[in-house]
């Protein structure tokens, strides 16, 4: 597949845009860069899409990075570059600019209603992101297994995500997923 | 209180923490920079990650944008955000060419199925550990209950773009809480 200058330019709208929805953080933003990227482009596949969310929890750091993995595996690492920097640019811009602004008005109505209002859409967008990782595994009953056993251990114990993942890892190379 | 004696010493203190944050650098972030280098008062910490809460963005990115600037203008901020992404991002960059080469072993593909699932399960518990703050949501839980519902069908279900779901369930919660906010409840 070759990427044209109109491709290049239309990934780095995406996450422009990208940056400028992701209310509620980067993974709530997951669906609609699968939706794009997936669906409506068929730049990569399911599998990629899956993997480079779990790539960038396996590694240290603001799980935001799963973005130019997604950059990467499109584009290749020009790929990964426009992705990150489209993803950066206007949240970073707007946050140096508003932060005093919004840091005065914090205990204002329109602030506290707008934080208030956002919030059970960010739970719904992040089950979402939830869902479409558990999508591709919904025909292996040990993959239901595995992401119980992941929900349960992350609610009931203060075990790493580091551990939690590296089981994950072992369990599927192992053959067991 | 304490503060970082240049932007060079913030870039090191959040290389540090990012390195250590895995599944989440949020605990690390209040871990070091409030309890152990005491930059922050828990009070400001907690100002600074509901403002980030507010603006578009990561809301780690945005905390270490906003701590940066509070110390050093804009050669903090951006001192404090690549001290953040600049080592996580060579190791993913690492693991993701690693992958694009391997993807097609066996072993490989297996480890990944079962990253994703725990990744899938991670994500989902993300959002289960965020439903009691609902509790004090000013919506009340039917609206909360509803608006979340609503948004998982339209986008999860509908597959329509998040946009639509984000402006139309997000600016109606967002006036109903204006609403209620005013009335006293």
């Amino acid at each position: 597949m070759s990427f044209t200058g109109a491709d290049w330019w239309a990934l780095f709208a995406h996450f422009l845009a990208m940056s400028m929805l992701a209310i509620g953080g980067a993974v709530a933003v997951a669906p609609e860069i699968h939706r794009y990227v997936v669906e409506q482009r068929g730049w990569i596949d399911d599998s990629q899409f899956s993997a480079a969310i779990a790539l960038a929890q396996a590694s240290p750091g603001p799980n935001l990075l799963f973005v130019p993995v997604i950059g990467y595996a499109v584009a290749g690492l020009g790929g990964a570059a426009v992705a990150l920097l489209g993803m950066l640019i206007p949240s970073t811009t707007l946050a140096l600019a508003a932060t005093r602004w919004a840091g005065k008005r914090r205990e204002q109505r329109g602030v506290r209603a707008f934080v208030a209002g956002m919030a059970p859409i960010t739970i719904g967008l992040l089950l979402t992101t939830g869902g479409l990782l558990v999508q591709p595994l919904v025909r292996l009953p040990a993959a239901w297994l595995l992401i119980a056993a992941t929900v349960a251990l992350s609610l009931k114990t203060r075990l790493s995500a580091a551990w939690l993942i590296g089981a994950g890892a072992a369990a599927g190379a192992l053959g067991w997923v | 209180m304490n503060s970082p004696g240049s932007p060079g010493e913030l870039l090191r203190v959040f290389s540090a923490l990012a390195l250590q944050g895995f599944g989440g650098v949020l605990p690390v972030a209040q871990r070091e920079l409030v309890e152990r280098r005491q930059w922050l008062t828990r009070e400001q910490f907690a100002e600074t990650l509901s403002v980030g809460q507010v603006l578009p963005g990561a809301n780690v990115v945005n905390m270490a944008l906003m701590i940066g600037d509070r110390f050093f203008g804009w050669r903090g901020a951006f001192a404090a955000l690549a001290g953040l992404l600049a080592l996580p991002l060579v190791i993913v960059m690492t693991l993701a060419t690693l992958y694009a080469r391997w993807a097609s072993e066996p072993l490989v593909a297996g480890a990944l199925r079962g990253m994703g699932a725990v990744a899938a399960g991670l994500i989902i518990a993300m959002a289960f550990k965020l439903l009691p703050t609902l509790a004090r949501n000013p919506l009340g839980r039917g609206l909360c209950a509803l608006a979340l519902l609503a948004t998982l069908a339209v986008v999860g279900g509908l597959r329509w773009p998040m946009a639509y779901a984000v402006l139309g369930i997000g600016g109606a919660t967002v006036l109903a809480a204006w609403w209620r906010l005013g009335t006293g409840r």
